[in-house]
């Protein structure tokens, strides 16, 4: 035994001595995985972006040549800067394609999550560390082949992110790829899934315990679980696309099917609505899963800048597990249009209406943490506000669309467009720039420029809301979403057309909104103010790590000692106590794990 | 030593569990809705058709049955390979698990003869949803059996030096590769009698 003893502690040496490649590129330091997810998760949005001010243009100027780059972009894409249809049609499936799968959830998921929660929770990293190497390099597979993908023959998908079967398989080969693409980026958050759950469940410190683990791990870990159990159908649904495609199988394919007045030869007996039940089976939950980190990130900027706890942690904790058992049984709201039945829509219609509780219990807990706080409007903290009504917002117009008469009218058009980008985009996305402010600090050592988050805030929300309310009006009005002209072609559109010109000009004026936060964000690298372990005097335990934290996170393993958010607790001599530090109060009870109740009546 | 990683070879207390058992049954659940949503495709397409064959008028069900009984014995001595180690008898480990990557080439090769012979009679995926469905079930289930095999060709061979150095975490490894063969086996159970027998 003394001989191996001996062998497994030199290869521990030799494991230190990481070269440039092992440390910054082939890492297997949940930090570094999640500064390598956010970053390629920023370069993916920034991307997806880009796809959609070319579309915006062409809906605002339908027909006229783009200026400037429109030539470069080559004849069979916009053949002297016209954008051709198909053209179009790939932008707007691989926008939402980008968005989601390459863009929000692995900055949410695999960027966050990687970066704070173990830290969170005190672990030294994620319980499997290589299987978290592994999980990025999927992503960043995924991602290149579906970047890849414009350049094959015929482009890259072009049947909506959706991808709704006959159309996506008899579409050109970009099709195939996608499918491939899915394929990595399934696996990559199949890995990463298992391991925050076994994190969260194996790698919590003495103390904490789960009632004492702050929103964000909550967050981050009932969304794995929807990663875990909602993917892999989608996986199976992409499997039965591909054969369908590659093989020529009919899983999804009716007998009879005509496409240009021929008739398609194949064995015919399949259902394209099980492709739609597949791809919603995962694309719900999904929906979650863009929100649920944005809501962890959230509760955490809103505690610590009201300097009180949350309002209602433990109702908020119980609604997101029930949010997240209900995400599997709503799927079919988004189908009341196929024909499937009243008796269907109206079961998928109740559970809908049911899912919207925990979401405003949580919501209203977050505003009712306000009341009553000395907030402080930092950056940071003024995204997470905004947060509030613009998922508002987002949520309340979710209604009617999960009424199924009422989704009669809306199906389809830029409401539901409108709907789903308030809550991803001034929602979400508004909540991960809070995020990154406020985390900034703790991955570089170093404050983000308060003055130019301010103007990176106040113009994005502004832009925000001139890109998505117009939407709604145009919706309401009837104009159909993926409409390469915009809804020219449209008498009933003709009122609202203006509005699209709006929305485009606030488009590009949302995209140099983000010019202070790039600056921002890399010349606070060099330039930003230094801090120290804990600049926000927050109370949870990742701010007791050095900044940056160095590779295991903590000196000593840390200890909970209560609950994540006492702030403002009465007797104590500052407003903040954190969880990590043993009881400082002069009177009181002297046993350091006594549960919450003890500070608020001390 | 703050950079290891606790609870990777011993328990932790309150969970009763170690990391990688944890881990394995997660995958595992993931699995359940791989193969779930792939037979709930299946109830859905044989459900909407006006003719879906019997099973066994198209497929070769006395093959099928000798691979459940292969598939079924190299559980057990996946089982017994395991319990070997946990009676620290290395060699019986060798001999089991040895007997178990044989089980699943022998496997292997009959699906091979079945899937050349369906090819023989012209009977393709694209041929009927039914043989779409028997195709692409059988193929992933057969993916699943090739990694399972992988890995416990590796851990009897390359793999198993790792009982000298580490007899506890070589043991865990041998459990959690048990527990994902077993499933593979399992899933088979399923496959053979919705696809051959009814």
């Amino acid at each position: 035994m003394g001989e191996n003893h001996e062998t497994t502690h030199s290869e521990e040496h030799h494991h230190q001595e990481l070269g440039f490649w092992r440390t910054y590129v082939f890492s297997v330091d949940h930090k570094v995985i999640g500064i390598q997810y956010a970053v390629t998760g920023l370069s993916f949005l920034f991307f997806g972006f880009c796809l959609m001010l070319l579309m915006r243009w062409q809906l605002a100027y339908p027909g006229e040549p783009f200026p400037l780059i429109g030539k470069l972009l080559g004849d069979s894409r916009m053949p002297g800067g016209i954008m051709l249809p198909e053209f179009y049609n790939q932008l707007g499936a691989m926008h939402g394609t980008i968005m989601v799968f390459l863009g929000v959830v692995p900055l949410a998921v695999g960027g966050f999550g990687n970066f704070v929660l173990p830290l969170q929770i005190g672990a030294p990293d994620m319980a499997f560390p290589r299987l978290n190497m592994a999980s990025y390099w999927s992503y960043f597979l995924g991602g290149v082949v579906m970047f890849l993908s414009f350049f094959v023959p015929g482009g890259a998908a072009q049947s909506g992110w959706t991808s709704y079967p006959p159309l996506s398989v008899i579409a050109e080969s970009g099709q195939t790829v996608w499918l491939l693409g899915m394929v990595f980026l399934i696996t990559s958050s199949l890995l990463g899934s298992v391991n925050f759950i076994v994190t969260v469940i194996q790698l919590r410190v003495e103390g904490l315990t789960f009632m004492r683990l702050p929103f964000f791990v909550w967050s981050q870990f009932v969304t794995a679980f929807l990663l875990l159990l909602a993917f892999p159908p989608l996986e199976a649904a992409a499997f039965m696309q591909l054969m369908d495609r590659v093989a020529n199988t009919s899983f999804f394919m009716p007998a009879g099917l005509v496409v240009s007045g021929q008739l398609v030869e194949v064995s015919g007996g399949g259902s394209p609505l099980l492709w739609q039940h597949l791809f919603w089976f995962l694309a719900h939950p999904e929906v979650y899963v863009l929100i649920l980190p944005a809501l962890g990130i959230v509760a955490e900027v809103i505690a610590n800048n009201t300097r009180k706890p949350l309002w209602g942690y433990k109702s908020m904790v119980y609604s997101v597990l029930f949010l997240a058992f209900m995400s599997f049984i709503v799927w079919a709201h988004h189908m009341f249009l196929t024909g499937m039945g009243t008796v269907m829509s109206a079961f998928f219609q109740t559970t809908t209406m049911i899912i919207s509780i925990p979401s405003v219990v949580i919501i209203t807990a977050l505003l009712l943490s306000l009341w009553g706080g000395s907030i402080r409007f930092n950056t940071p903290m003024l995204f997470a506000l905004a947060f509030l009504p613009m998922f508002g917002i987002g949520g309340l117009t979710g209604l009617p669309l999960g009424l199924a008469a009422a989704d009669i009218h809306l199906h389809d058009t830029y409401y539901v467009i409108g709907h789903f980008h308030y809550v991803v985009a001034p929602g979400t996305i508004f909540a991960l720039f809070a995020g990154i402010y406020y985390w900034y600090p703790k991955a570089t050592g170093r404050k983000m420029s308060e003055f130019l988050g301010k103007l990176h805030f106040w113009p994005s929300l502004l832009f925000m809301n001139g890109i998505f309310l117009p939407m709604f009006i145009q919706g309401l009005a009837g104009v159909q979403r993926r409409l390469f002209d915009g809804g020219v072609s449209y008498a009933h559109a003709e009122p609202v057309l203006f509005l699209n010109k709006v929305m485009t000009h606030s488009a590009w004026g949302l995209a140099i909104a983000q010019l202070p936060f790039v600056i921002n964000f890399f010349l606070s690298l060099k330039r930003g103010e230094k801090v120290g372990s804990n600049p926000w005097q927050a109370t949870t335990i990742e701010w007791l790590a050095p900044s940056p934290p160095p590779h295991g996170n903590f000196a000593n393993v840390p200890v909970a000692y209560r609950t994540p958010y006492e702030y403002s607790v009465p007797g104590q001599a500052s407003d903040y106590h954190p969880q990590f530090e043993p009881d400082r109060r002069v009177a009181g009870p002297p046993d350091p794990g006594e549960p919450e109740a003890a500070p608020a009546t001390a | 030593m703050s950079e290891a990683i606790p609870y990777t070879v011993d328990i932790r207390p309150d969970t009763g569990l170690n990391n990688v058992k944890l881990g394995m049954w997660l995958f595992l659940a993931s699995e359940v809705m791989l193969f779930g949503a792939l037979f709930a495709g299946y109830i859905l397409l044989r459900v909407g058709s006006e003719d879906w064959p019997a099973g066994n008028s198209i497929l070769n069900v006395p093959l099928a049955t000798l691979n459940t009984i292969v598939l079924i014995t190299s559980s057990v001595t996946m089982v017994m390979s395991w319990a070997s180690l946990l009676r620290k008898s290395f060699d019986k480990y060798r001999l089991y698990m040895g007997a178990t990557v044989l089980l699943v080439v022998v496997f292997l090769v009959i699906k091979t003869i079945e899937y050349s012979a369906k090819f023989d009679h012209h009977l393709y995926p694209s041929t009927s949803t039914f043989l779409a469905i028997y195709f692409t079930l059988t193929a992933l289930h057969g993916l699943h059996v090739i990694g399972g095999m992988a890995v416990n060709a590796y851990l009897w061979g390359p793999g198993a030096k790792m009982w000298r150095s580490a007899p506890e975490q070589f043991t865990n490894r041998v459990e959690a590769a048990g527990l994902f063969w077993h499933f593979v086996d399992l899933v088979w159970i399923f496959l053979f009698p919705v696809l051959y027998l009814l």
